[in-house]
């Protein structure tokens, strides 16, 4: 559990935290928030909660250096997860049942533009943005019907 | 202006650091002049490549020998990559017969190396590379090819072919000395290098040494970092030529000169703020094809896709700043990609800029004009303590 605290300005959404250190894994976009518990991977991070009024984010920083945030709604889904870190993280555990979507969307575009720059997916009801050079990449997944209330794009970071 | 300079500036500017009328220390004019030859001098261009359809990609030849021997190649096409760490070459391209680098089991390791467009797959192999005068002996680079099977853990689109690839390999000469680092020798969360016999790839370490490596650091001489030379191309053009000088400081015709030293964080980044906007996963990248930076919420400029598309070319002013404190303002103009692109022929924009939101990726057109010297973390060179970029 976090703090948690009430009257939160949007512009700081972040009140507290708590670290948990341990056997943690990501879950992935769409599911449930008892996966992130229920998750069994064997990767030593630590955690921490942050809270604000309309979502949790549960910050997993792995020991070698990947960040993911995963975003919590009211009613227990994961509705985004962003990442940062010196490689890609794995895509298939971070998607989850979207990954195949988002494949595909991807080798589409791939085609239709030869680019060497960021990327971005929009799907009906997925979002998939990757950004970065090798050794520095950042990206975020979203999913923009399951977005609660009040919850801006630019908060996901 | 000098580095000691920009960090009196920061302290002056105190809790105002971050505004516009701090940041803006150094000259807005970039230098620009073309290097003396020299033994350390390459030629580069910049054209549609040997796919005939990359918006600003900036390409030069490698030799490639097998190791120690005179059995040599000279493949042209190959994408002058700022923004990685290593020899990357389509097998497709390759004639020369390399060595395969094993595994203690006699297994061939082989490598997927993400990039953010796409990911290269396949064996590493060994090389002596030869540059300009430059060698760098008897160093692992990657073969791209689907001689192996894909491991699921390996991210796609795999650009194995010139179609997806777009070029006929990638020169990365960027600001470290592998592809990975300590990261891939003592663990295998990276995800780059594998083991693997004709039909299954497992996840491996891979010792620092044997990693692919940075080609310029593994020179004899000159081996601290690059120069690149671009001139300025206000309309698109067809071709536009520059020059790639290996070393800095090291010969008469690499040093600093007026530039700035801009010093990276470990992860190769520093900080460009626009409008008020702090972004610091903020880096300068040959490889990409344009300016990527934020988003149409905060820039103002309409996009299509996956670049800006506004009405009318648009002045952007962005501050860049370096861990070391230095800052300097940078100019450029976003002009709409469909009309750029409406130009026949033309591989050369210098005014192609595209949304990326988390980032600000200074990529090809902001080295038009400019001589911009790229330092490699672990190396001495002029003016700073690597990794940095200086301009």
């Amino acid at each position: 559990m976090g703090f948690r605290q009430t009257g939160v300005a949007r512009a700081m959404p972040v009140l507290g935290f708590v670290c948990l250190f341990g056997s943690v894994a990501f879950a992935s976009l769409g599911s449930d928030i008892t996966s992130i518990e229920a998750d069994q991977a064997h990767m030593q991070a630590s955690r921490k909660i942050l809270t604000a009024a309309q979502y949790t984010a549960h910050e997993i920083q792995s020991a070698d250096g990947m960040l993911v945030r995963e975003y919590v709604s009211p009613a227990g889904r994961v509705f985004a997860v962003t990442w940062r870190g010196p490689w890609m993280p794995d895509m298939h555990q971070l998607l989850g049942e979207y990954f195949d979507q988002y494949t595909q969307a991807r080798q589409v575009q791939s085609q239709m533009h030869a680019g060497r720059g960021p990327v971005r997916i929009e799907q009906p009801g997925l979002v998939v943005e990757l950004a970065g050079h090798p050794r520095s990449f950042v990206g975020r997944a979203y999913l923009p019907d399951q977005m609660p209330a009040g919850v801006q794009v630019e908060d996901l970071k | 202006m000098k580095a000691h300079q920009g960090i009196l500036l920061l302290l002056l500017c105190g809790t105002f650091a971050l505004s516009a009328a701090c940041g803006g220390g150094s000259s807005a004019k970039s230098t620009f002049s073309l290097p003396a030859s020299g033994p350390n001098v390459q030629a580069i261009s910049v054209n549609l490549g040997p796919a005939g359809d990359l918006a600003n990609g900036v390409f030069t030849s490698v030799t490639v020998c097998a190791p120690g021997t005179s059995n040599c190649q000279t493949i042209g096409g190959v994408l002058v990559d700022t923004g990685s760490f290593g020899l990357r070459l389509l097998s497709s391209a390759l004639t020369t017969s390399l060595p395969q680098q094993t595994g203690a089991g006699g297994e061939a390791v082989v490598e997927c190396f993400p990039f953010v467009s796409g990911t290269t797959w396949g064996p590493v192999q060994t090389a002596d590379i030869k540059i300009a005068s430059e060698k760098a002996a008897n160093i692992a680079v990657q073969v791209i090819s689907n001689a192996f099977p894909v491991p699921t853990g390996c991210p796609g689109p795999i650009q194995d072919t010139l179609q997806a690839l777009h070029a006929n390999g990638i020169l990365g000469i960027g600001q470290f000395i592998q592809d990975c680092g300590l990261a891939c020798a003592t663990s295998t969360s990276p995800g780059l290098y594998y083991t693997c016999t004709s039909s299954k790839c497992q996840a491996t370490t891979e010792s620092v040494a044997q990693q692919v490596q940075n080609p310029v650091a593994a020179f004899a001489t000159d081996n601290n970092g690059v120069m690149l030379a671009i001139p300025a191309a206000p309309n698109p053009e067809a071709t536009l030529s520059g020059a790639l000088v290996f070393g800095i400081g090291t010969q008469s015709n690499n040093g600093l000169g007026s530039a700035t030293v801009y010093t990276a964080d470990g992860f190769g980044n520093f900080t460009t703020t626009f409008k008020g906007q702090q972004v610091t996963s903020s880096f300068i990248d040959s490889g990409s094809n344009g300016i990527f930076f934020l988003t149409t919420q905060i820039t103002g400029l309409p996009t299509c896709s996956p670049w800006y598309c506004p009405s009318s070319s648009q002045p952007v002013s962005a501050i860049t700043m370096g861990a070391n404190g230095a800052s300097g303002t940078v100019k450029f103009t976003v002009a709409n990609a469909d009309s750029l692109f409406a130009v026949p022929g033309a591989a050369v924009f210098s005014q192609l800029a595209g949304p990326s939101s988390g980032i600000f990726d200074w990529g090809l057109p902001f080295f038009y004009g400019r001589n911009v010297f790229v330092a490699i973390a672990g190396r001495g060179a002029p003016g700073g303590t690597p990794p940095y970029w200086a301009y």
